[in-house]
């Protein structure tokens, strides 16, 4: 399913996706939602819809370790991440809950552009440039949590941290 | 081939050993959460399907980010964890204890031990020599539930910092220092090591502030090696029998090596709106400043209200700048209270609000205005991180606060004292 690239900056910090201003939102993801990363883009939340791509630079994700960011990203219906690098905490959370994000040159992806993931393959296509980016796997362990949908069901189904 | 901190202390908990880039499965000795992302793990835990806690007596929830609650969304989701808390027979800090970071160093945290959070500033407790991570609330819930958690084993920077720090200059001012040197993701997925005579004197209130602060280089974890400073601090505590002394072998492998002469610092500010834009305060200073924030699990202990005091005693800050003070953790704030530091600070015009994150984690506490300046000891300036997208935010040590609280522009601390 192709998507359209929504492209951000560097450093894109979980306050800009989730302000800790509407805190009391937190127990009402849906609602929180309509807030992702409006400090970034303020009309990414009105207009982003289901498969569309977040597209950023370096560090994307740094700051806390508030795992609504990516659950909201996700929630919001958004395919992956694509990003040249990520925040540690924000990596993890995000396969955790079971969104993709991917490290690849992203300098190839202009806002707007067309894409597709195929996340076994390793290849995001730019169908507006005409361009496949190639990408490495994921580390095995996380590979293995995200194949299943995150980590609540990998346990689940493994009953046990196995790696 | 010799073990840093992280990899003895990985070793152990995996009971084989591991080296830095390997992957561990490894057991863990405490695992909190907060009211800001504990009512997220309460629901993945429900999704788990898990009824009991692998070890409620080593599973602790806080109620710190936003206290007391303003609204009723957060006195139900707070209600939901004291309730939860009663029922898992788990330990449980209310409103008003302190922020979880300052309470794992003063109750829980030493040498050896494998602490995660659910909160990116859980690394403070390295400080005590413990590896200790933020994670999100999925990871935590299953720390929570099966005692043991996946990390890769990270690579150490050693961090070398010799001389004697000029009056005026703190920790804050190294880390901040080395944030500049290494950039918002210099350190990401590393263990940053601080070692040296400079860091060998530091009180453990000092090593707190640095181990804190690592996360804004992107690193995993930060330790300070455990010493006499660290047994003597477990001592005062009344836990001296948890001391172990762990340093990094001296034949161990580091990535990189980093030398600071910290008698060559001078005060460090990070300007908005990333913690790696730093300089020194002769740069900045002169920035005139609406709001001044001592505050947050970085610079609110004790000692940084002493410094705060000792500048602004029978002083009042200026008349165009607020002053807002918010004591890290009860015994601080009681502490604080009995040796007439509140009063000094209150008496020169400062605000005090109760222990917590306040104002840093921008949910209550004396949120800015639209195009307010403000100057804070935490450790964050992001965009928005103080509830105002439309404000600037400046981090700098207590004394820098204090002095620039009394002149309301930023000001070089060693002008004032």
């Amino acid at each position: 399913m192709a998507g359209r690239a929504w492209k951000f900056g560097d450093n894109i910090t979980t306050d800009h996706i989730a302000p800790g201003r509407y805190f009391h939102l937190r127990s009402n993801l849906e609602e929180l939602a309509k807030h992702v990363l409006e400090d970034a883009r303020p009309e990414f939340p009105l207009n982003v819809k289901k498969g569309d791509f977040v597209v950023a630079g370096v560090n994307f994700g740094s700051g806390s370790s508030r795992e609504h960011a990516p659950t909201i990203i996700k929630l919001v219906g958004v395919e992956a991440v694509l990003a040249k690098s990520f925040a540690r905490i924000f990596y993890r959370n995000a396969i955790n809950i079971g969104l993709p994000a991917v490290i690849c040159d992203t300098s190839l992806i202009e806002d707007g552009d067309t894409l597709s993931l195929d996340l076994s393959a390793g290849v995001v296509v730019n169908h507006t440039k005409g361009l496949e980016i190639r990408f490495p796997p994921l580390p095995d362990t996380m590979k293995k949590i995200l194949e299943v949908g995150g980590l609540i069901p990998y346990i689940k189904r493994f009953g046990d941290l196995q790696l | 081939m010799g073990k840093t901190i992280a990899e003895k202390i990985l070793s152990e908990h995996a009971a084989r050993s591991v080296s830095a880039g390997e992957v561990a499965v490894v057991k863990v000795d405490y695992v909190f959460t907060h009211d800001a992302s504990g009512p997220l793990l309460l629901k993945q835990l429900k999704e788990l399907g898990v009824s009991k806690l692998h070890n409620p007596l080593r599973t602790i929830i806080f109620i710190d980010h936003v206290v007391p609650s303003p609204r009723k969304e957060i006195s139900n989701e707070q209600s939901a964890l004291r309730r939860f808390a009663a029922e898992a027979g788990c330990r449980f800090h209310e409103a008003g204890s302190g922020i979880c970071h300052q309470l794992m160093a003063e109750y829980y945290a030493s040498p050896g031990q494998i602490i995660v959070g659910t909160d990116s500033h859980t690394v403070t407790a390295g400080a005590l020599a413990a590896f200790a991570t933020g994670m999100g609330a999925t990871d935590v819930a299953v720390a929570a539930a099966l005692g043991k958690t996946w990390l890769r084993v990270p690579e150490t920077f050693r961090v070398e910092v010799n001389g004697s720090l000029q009056k005026g200059v703190y920790a804050k001012d190294i880390i901040l220092h080395l944030i500049g040197l290494l950039g918002a993701d210099g350190a990401t997925y590393k263990a940053l090591e601080f070692v040296g005579d400079t860091i060998d004197s530091l009180p453990i209130s000092e090593r707190l502030v640095l181990c804190n602060m690592v996360v804004e280089a992107g690193a995993k974890v930060g330790f300070t090696p455990s010493d006499d400073v660290t047994k003597k601090y477990l001592a005062e505590r009344g836990r001296v029998e948890e001391f172990r002394e762990i340093r990094s072998d001296d034949n161990a492998s580091y990535e990189r090596v980093i030398k600071i002469d910290a008698a060559a610092l001078e005060p460090q500010v990070a300007c908005p709106h990333s913690v790696d834009n730093v300089k020194p305060v002769s740069e900045v200073k002169g920035v005139k400043v609406d709001l001044v924030f001592i505050g947050s699990c970085t610079n609110a202990r004790l000692e940084d209200l002493h410094i705060a005091a000792s500048v602004l005693k029978g002083k009042q800050i200026h008349p165009e700048t607020r002053l807002i003070v918010t004591p890290a953790s009860k015994e601080i704030y009681i502490k604080a209270m009995a040796d007439g530091t509140l009063s000094t600070l209150i008496e020169a015009g400062a605000l005090i609000t109760p222990p917590g994150c306040g104002l840093c984690f921008g949910a209550l506490g004396g949120i800015p205005a639209d195009g307010e300046v403000i100057f804070t000891t935490t450790n964050r300036n992001f965009l928005g991180r103080t509830g105002n997208p439309a404000a600037y935010t400046y981090l700098g040590s207590p004394a820098t606060a204090a002095a620039t609280a009394l002149k309301g522009r930023i000001t070089d601390p060693r002008d004032v004292v």
